[in-house]
């Protein structure tokens, strides 16, 4: 449980959130990802390792280069936890509209 | 095959919207949201106390089959208009998550089609993150309180 709330600490951030929007399309270098933003480069990095503690991206050697991915696994236990909440809803609408189609004025 | 109910909670935010199309005239939507006894067969709740009106008031409660309240939830009605919008607050009792701010609004899609938009806001972004989990505890919930049900009739 601990590992999950820092999953959603690590996303509340924007800067964190775009670089995880950038990394989705394609696997970038740590240079490659910094020029996308002002923030300076050592503060790219700590979201980078922030984002790879917390098992949403993960780091590749290539020669002298580090490449950055996007892990998908990570990512869809971000989604999963809105899915239950979403069911019950669904469920609940579902359930309201049963009832409510006996009412329907006959045609 | 498309989603009939849609939840939109962004990260880091402090609301979640809920939209829902329903294979209902808006006043039928409408009606099973203000008459108590059509909002108990859906909610599976017991209304305590209802008057659906500006300044109005409401309060909601479940008990277990042994009799024991394992819900209870009361808010208060700020605006109240016929098969378009409502705002009020909703509160659950001895929960974490505090006073929600909820916006009701209706639509007609067609004359047999509608739309319900339900905007809720709390205090703040882990208030809200504690009613999204909410889902997975209440899921688990209800599938033993199914389950128990099946048992039940077997016996």
């Amino acid at each position: 449980m601990n590992l999950r709330r820092d999953v959603f600490q690590a996303i509340a951030d924007p800067t964190r959130r775009a670089i995880l929007l950038l990394v989705a399309s394609q696997t970038m270098t740590a240079g490659a990802i910094a020029a996308n933003f002002d923030t300076a480069r050592p503060t790219v990095s700590k979201h980078l390792q922030i984002l790879i503690e917390c098992e949403l991206l993960n780091q590749e050697q290539n020669g002298r280069e580090i490449y950055y991915h996007i892990n998908a696994s990570g990512m869809k236990e971000v989604a999963d936890f809105i899915e239950p909440f979403r069911k019950m809803w669904d469920d609940r609408f579902n359930k309201l509209e049963d009832v409510m189609k006996k009412y329907k004025p006959k045609k | 095959m498309e989603q009939r109910t849609k939840v939109n909670a962004e990260t880091g935010k402090q609301d979640y919207i809920i939209t829902r199309v329903f294979d209902l005239p808006v006043e039928l939507l409408f009606r099973a949201h203000v008459e108590p006894e059509l909002l108990q067969q859906w909610m599976g709740t017991t209304v305590l106390k209802w008057e659906s009106k500006k300044h109005g008031s409401y309060q909601l409660e479940t008990k277990d089959p042994q009799g024991k309240v394992v819900f209870r939830a009361n808010g208060a009605i700020h605006e109240f208009v016929p098969n378009k919008k409502i705002i009020r607050t909703f509160e659950m009792e001895n929960a974490p998550a505090g006073v929600q701010l909820e916006v009701y609004e209706f639509e007609k899609v067609s004359d047999d089609t509608s739309r319900l938009n339900m905007h809720v806001i709390f205090e703040s972004g882990e208030k809200r993150d504690q009613v999204l989990q909410y889902g997975l505890v209440q899921g688990v919930n209800w599938a033993h309180n199914r389950l128990q049900e099946v048992l039940n009739n077997l016996k």
